[in-house]
């Protein structure tokens, strides 16, 4: 069975959401998503800048098996991108919820995290796929 | 239910992601491709590939029969302990299958097949065999480990009983030692040196926890599909199946067309189609970028300005990340009047590739230029 971290939201797409508290948040990819799509070995990041609604297409990760795109959890503006996954794409693999961390994003506004879900829903999700 | 293989225990204990594979229950990992992948490259790695079927073929007629029934000509290996590899055509030369045929004893050879063709192979060696004194036994009994990697014939001879361990250790690539129900073949899928060992089942999970314990990394079928790609050899049902001949799929090399009197099945199609020119040939490509080529994915030539998909004429038959190359490579199909530079398709953008010659690895080394 995958971690799930309690502090954390989640998405139905296998997205974490770290929120701040300060309006901004730092998103990746779950443990169980990095564990389904094999070892990573491209991470196409957005630009500092650009600007998402929930559900956009924000980034793509590429594992051996299958590329797979990364939606924007809630709406905002890129503040920082993890440049080091440029070089080092199994960070994912190996500290999905740390160092593996793919974006940070200034939120429009925090009222978008309430439709996230909390860990013992997406243990749920998780469930749901496994069986 | 899936079949499940005797080293079936062997991959839940090492915690193995389990799929199924043409109707087995196969590791595809056991936690990370690209690590076992580096293994057979820098070290030791074992497969378990008893999903393959193993089938003798006994029987006075042994050698008149495969010199009709292969595209490769069997008389190479009337040397025994030597093996071929060869296509099986059917009478329009079109690839039933792709296998390795061993000459193991007077009038014994053993052919290795394709587990999603099993049936319908030993459907068709059976027919044809009608004509000939054979018989074509499917051995179920049998397990097959392949050792693979620099160090892996040195390891493997660690745990083979010493006296056959001494005779497989000087056999050199393409041939075969066997001792009762154990065969020893020089020959893999990886583009590195190793034996196929063939042994009894019940014998197969001592073997590979020895082997493990030795020091050889237990290796799943993803890494072993990168293995096969970057030494550029094909897979069946990928890069031909019966739609196709071996003069379209890479595979020219193999069919012996002398000497000319040799009549087997699908040489008149071959000729006729030689004759007439063959239409589409099997590349190597290299993405210039980065992403990744994947298999299925269209191809257009260098140049073209038609960036509609369904208007291209080629497509990759097997595509993949090459973890030792750090870059994407594929083998596919298209016209055979095209030159170096194509365009792939991925995720609707079309991204260049070079055409480059195959292996695209050997023993360990790249063989594209940077």
């Amino acid at each position: 069975m995958s971690d799930i971290p309690k502090e954390l939201l989640y998405t139905k797409t296998h997205e974490w959401v770290d929120n701040s508290g300060d309006g901004t948040a730092t998103v990746g990819v779950t443990d169980h998503a990095q564990s389904s799509l094999g070892d990573l070995v491209f991470v196409e990041l957005p630009e500092v800048g650009d600007k998402f609604s929930a559900g956009d297409v924000v980034a793509v990760v590429e594992s051996v098996k299958a590329a797979s795109d990364i939606y924007a959890p809630v709406a905002g503006e890129v503040a920082e991108v993890n440049e080091e996954l440029e070089d080092a794409p199994e960070r994912v693999n190996e500290d999905a919820f740390g160092q593996g961390w793919l974006f940070k994003l200034t939120l429009d506004d925090e009222s978008g995290l309430s439709d996230l879900l909390d860990a013992s829903a997406y243990q749920a999700v998780v469930e749901d796929e496994e069986h | 239910m899936a079949q499940r293989t005797p080293l079936y225990a062997e991959h839940v204990a090492l915690d193995a992601k389990l799929v199924d594979f043409a109707g087995w229950d196969m590791p595809i990992d056991y936690g990370s491709q690209i690590t076992e992948h580096k293994a057979v490259r820098d070290n030791a790695g074992m497969f378990d590939v008893s999903h393959m079927a193993v089938v003798d073929i006994h029987g006075a007629q042994a050698r008149a029969f495969l010199r009709r029934l292969l595209a490769n000509d069997i008389a190479k290996a009337d040397e025994i302990g030597k093996a071929i590899y060869t296509c099986l055509l059917n009478t329009r030369g079109g690839v039933i299958d792709d296998l390795i045929v061993y000459h193991l004893a007077d009038d014994h050879y053993r052919a290795v097949i394709n587990a999603a063709t099993t049936e319908k192979d030993l459907a068709w060696l059976t027919s044809q065999a009608r004509d000939y004194d054979v018989t074509v036994e499917h051995r179920t009994d049998l397990a097959t480990i392949a050792v693979q990697g620099p160090r892996a014939r040195e390891l493997a001879g660690q745990i083979l009983d010493p006296k056959l361990a001494e005779q497989a250790l000087k056999i050199k690539p393409f041939r075969a030692v066997v001792d009762g129900d154990i065969s020893v073949g020089r020959t893999g899928y990886t583009g590195e040196d190793g034996f196929e060992i063939v042994l009894p089942g019940e014998d197969a999970p001592q073997f590979w926890r020895d082997l493990h314990a030795a020091g050889v990394a237990p290796v799943g079928l993803g890494a072993r599909d990168t293995l096969r790609l970057e030494a550029g050899l094909n897979l069946y049902g990928q890069d031909m199946d019966e739609d196709c001949t071996p003069l379209e799929s890479g595979l020219g090399w193999t069919v012996a067309f002398k000497p000319t009197d040799r009549d087997f099945i699908g040489r008149e199609s071959l000729e006729h189609l030689r004759e007439q020119g063959v239409a589409q040939k099997l590349v190597g490509l290299v993405l210039e970028g980065r992403g990744v080529m994947r298999t299925g994915a269209v191809v257009r030539a260098g140049g073209s300005q038609d960036d509609d998909p369904a208007n291209a004429e080629g497509a990759v038959t097997s595509g993949s990340f090459a973890p030792t190359l750090g870059r994407s490579i594929a083998l596919a199909r298209v016209p055979s009047d095209w030159g170096d530079s194509v365009e792939i398709n991925i995720r609707n953008k079309w991204q260049p590739a070079r055409v480059v010659g195959y292996p695209f690895v050997r023993n360990g080394e790249s063989r594209i230029d940077p």
